[in-house]
């Protein structure tokens, strides 16, 4: 998880576009300055972080699906839970599976787990749109290869 | 025709906080109701759920970018219903 840079989703650990479902995890560090202000004396991850790193976990998902033809922008956040509390240092498994896929659109619901505990969950919706750019694309690319993305399994679907 | 529209109705009475006897079959969703484009992908969603169907938005909203349509053709609530039981008679077809 590098904070700094917004990447928040650390590897993929399962995907399958079958059942469109997909499996990642995310460390949590055990310091960074976040939590010298969310708080001072009592660190824990943001809610609106775990809100992205599920977003971003589907994003995954939406891109993979899309055979990294599009790019899924955050378009709306439902029924977003924060359970219990996520600390540093905490490994985060995120599991998420695709409701639904419209025409541009499409809406996912995914949760957060702590040693097997449920600490946060959220029904999202994504814009899903071709890559405005190149450039974008080829980032998004270089990041799947960092994080594990099982490329076999959008070239042989 | 009157089935689909009341449940478009409905829907979005329910998802925009719209009253539901203020939306008729001739209200445009986004002059008359004033439905921004994220609110109306709620809509789509419940209408696609409702349905069984997968409103083409992509589709629509590049033919009236284009000049190949109007946005009367597909967001008048008549129209759109219209629309929808094409889609439903579609699919109907194909199964």
């Amino acid at each position: 998880m590098h904070l700094e840079y917004f990447q928040l989703v650390d590897r993929i650990v399962d995907l399958d576009l079958g059942e469109r479902t997909i499996t990642v995890e995310a460390q949590v560090p055990k310091q960074n300055t976040i939590f010298e202000g969310h708080f001072p004396g009592y660190p824990l991850m943001p809610g609106v972080l775990l809100i992205e790193a599920m977003a971003q976990s589907s994003g995954w998902l939406l891109i993979a699906l899309t055979k990294f033809e599009r790019m899924p922008f955050l378009a709306s956040v439902k029924e977003a839970k924060m359970r219990s509390f996520v600390t540093p240092g905490d490994l985060l498994t995120i599991n998420v599976r695709v409701v639904h896929e419209g025409s541009g659109y499409a809406v996912t619901e995914a949760k957060i787990r702590v040693s097997g505990e449920l600490r946060s969950n959220a029904t999202i919706t994504f814009g899903v749109i071709p890559f405005p750019n190149p450039e974008l694309r080829g980032h998004m690319e270089a990041m799947a290869t960092r994080i594990g993305f099982p490329q076999q399994a959008v070239s042989h679907d | 025709m009157s089935s689909t529209f009341d449940q478009v109705a409905t829907i979005i009475a329910e998802t925009c906080d719209i009253p539901r006897d203020t939306i008729t079959p001739e209200s445009h969703a986004i002059d008359d109701l004033g439905i921004d484009s994220l609110d109306f992908l709620d809509i789509a969603f419940a209408i696609d759920k409702a349905f069984g169907i997968k409103l083409p938005l992509e589709k629509w909203t590049q033919e009236v970018n284009d000049g190949k349509a109007t946005t009367e053709q597909y967001f008048v609530l008549k129209n759109l219903c219209a629309r929808i039981d094409e889609l439903v008679a579609a699919k109907s077809a194909g199964a």
